[in-house]
């Protein structure tokens, strides 16, 4: 190919590229700054309450992993079931949160915390104290819910950060 | 005295960060140039289609995130479409709108990877690259609020959408529409002219019109060639109809104009997108569709413009909760059927950059 000018075209394009060394950096240094995640943030664990859990399993029956597994028994006393188990294995879970949004009772939410990772794989299984969300410890997240999710602090996004003109 | 020479079998991946995922070409060379070319591919085969009769009609939404993982938005959209039709299940006017808005999104940031890894091929060692992922990382925000997740959307449902937008995405989304244009004019005065990537792209691995059309190529790669065909225009579905966009096509149909016409898409999605937003109706965002649908007996194929080309599901029902058969048309696995005609030829420099113009999924080919 025969060109007129030779070099124009990449002075131009380094033009562009010695602008961008008086911009802002558009990356964070992640374990010192974080970022606040979106307040519907799919983690990868599941938050369930115990009282308003009644052992249906339609969350079962969704899961197209087939991950939950829930054992009831019958409570002669209270007349309602007793959830016995309630465990999923998060190895196998692909946070598609179709458990969360087929929920009839506001039983069970995705969680906030994204940071799970564990040294054995049999760690992954959680049972019903783990996710329990009587227990206090587990933050649920605002998938599917908005009204958690108006607690939840407001996601940084990068389109509001870059506020020069390029 | 003549030297006796032999053509050498050359192995080009699966393994190799120019194939964008896991795809082998096993070209045959007679010194630099390439005289046969075969390609291989499989290695990323995972049996969608086969794990889609054993699950519900709505369990397979997040199988089809995985198929070509750059575009969830785009699988989504087309699955929910095929079953829709169906079904025959209508969708409120808001949702129609909002689909259309993520799917526009979905193309932008399917165009800036595809751009971003085709100049990167071209020696470009990712500083573009790099500028267009921030740009991608705007649009990755947005679908982060909305769905909950950065690669995997899952966002798409039958009969609507999964819930509706928070209150910041449309301010946010308005933002971006505004920032957008002034950093394609950065990409543009980045490449445009550049004089290594014209030697390298004017005029290579030239697709002929008649060979694009009996080939059956789609999307970019078939408007590239000069055939003006775009699914939102010749078979409008959702609200498509009521946009005012233009089918950018090239002349020659090199790997140059492949680039030009993709950078071109993105200003026509960011054209439609402003349309939806004013457009952009209030109410509900999906349908009474009960968790299990039981489609009466029959089969439905429902085709969208996914970045890649034309993205079709073909959905076979025998009336019970999980789909009969569920076959994908990818545009990927299309659009490399004419991978050897367009490199025999060329020289392996410059097929490594023919086949980054294509913009191919491996998760999309082997399925």
């Amino acid at each position: 190919m025969k060109f007129e000018h030779y070099g124009i075209g990449i002075a131009k394009g380094l033009t562009v590229t010695i602008r961008h060394l008086f911009r802002h950096p558009v990356t964070v240094q992640h374990p010192e700054q974080r970022l606040n995640t979106s307040r519907r943030i799919r983690g990868n664990e599941l938050v369930w309450s115990r009282d308003r859990c009644t052992g249906c399993a339609t969350c079962a029956k969704t899961c197209p992993q087939g991950v939950i597994q829930i054992v009831t028994s019958v409570d002669l006393v209270g007349n309602k079931y007793e959830v016995a188990k309630y465990e999923v294995d998060t190895g196998y879970c692909i946070s598609c949160g179709l458990c969360v949004e087929s929920c009839p009772y506001g039983a069970l939410f995705m969680g906030y915390a994204y940071e799970r990772a564990k040294y054995r794989r049999n760690e992954l299984v959680q049972g019903k104290e783990d996710m329990m969300l009587e227990s206090g410890k587990k933050q649920p997240s605002g998938y599917f819910y908005p009204e958690i999710a108006r607690e939840l602090p407001r996601q940084t996004l990068l389109v509001e950060r870059i506020t020069e003109k390029a | 005295m003549m030297l006796k020479t032999e053509p050498f079998v050359l192995n080009i991946g699966p393994v190799h960060p120019s194939t964008h995922g896991v795809f082998r070409m096993r070209a045959t060379l007679d010194g630099e140039v390439i005289i046969g070319l075969e390609p291989v591919f499989g290695y990323l085969h995972r049996g969608i289609e086969k794990l889609a009769e054993e699950r519900t009609y709505g369990g397979v939404i997040p199988l089809t995130d995985r198929l070509d993982y750059l575009a969830s938005m785009s699988n989504n959209l087309a699955y929910v479409l095929a079953v829709e039709k169906l079904a025959g299940i209508s969708v409120p006017e808001r949702a129609q709108y909002l689909r259309v808005i993520m799917a526009e999104l979905q193309r932008i940031a399917a165009f800036l990877i595809a751009v971003g890894a085709f100049i990167n091929d071209c020696g470009a060692f990712f500083t573009p690259f790099l500028y267009m992922f921030r740009e991608r990382e705007k649009i990755v925000d947005l679908f982060e609020m909305v769905s909950g997740q950065r690669l995997l959307y899952n966002y798409m449902r039958i009969g609507g959408l999964s819930q509706d937008v928070p209150d910041e995405f449309f301010p946010a989304l308005d933002r971006f529409v505004r920032q957008m244009p002034a950093f394609i004019g950065e990409y543009e005065r980045l490449l445009k002219e550049n004089e290594i990537l014209l030697a390298r792209a004017k005029g290579v691995g030239i697709l002929s019109q008649e060979k694009a059309v009996n080939c059956s190529m789609s999307g970019p790669v078939l408007r590239a060639s000069g055939v003006k065909w775009d699914i939102r225009k010749v078979d409008p579905y959702l609200v498509y109809d009521r946009f005012e966009f233009d089918v950018p096509t090239g002349s020659v149909g090199d790997c140059y104009d492949r680039y030009r016409v993709r950078i071109e898409e993105i200003r026509q999605s960011l054209r439609i997108i402003k349309q939806a937003m004013e457009q952009i109706p209030s109410g509900a965002v999906k349908s009474d569709v009960p968790h299990l649908i039981h489609p009466p007996a029959g089969e439905a194929y429902a085709h969208i413009e996914a970045p890649k080309g034309e993205l079709g599901f073909y959905l076979v029902s025998d009336n019970s909760i999980a789909p009969y058969r569920c076959h994908v048309r990818a545009p990927s696995l299309m659009n490399l059927t004419t991978l050897r005609e367009m490199i025999i030829g060329w020289k392996i420099q410059d097929a490594i950059i023919i086949f980054g113009s294509i913009d191919i999924t491996m998760g999309e080919v082997d399925r």
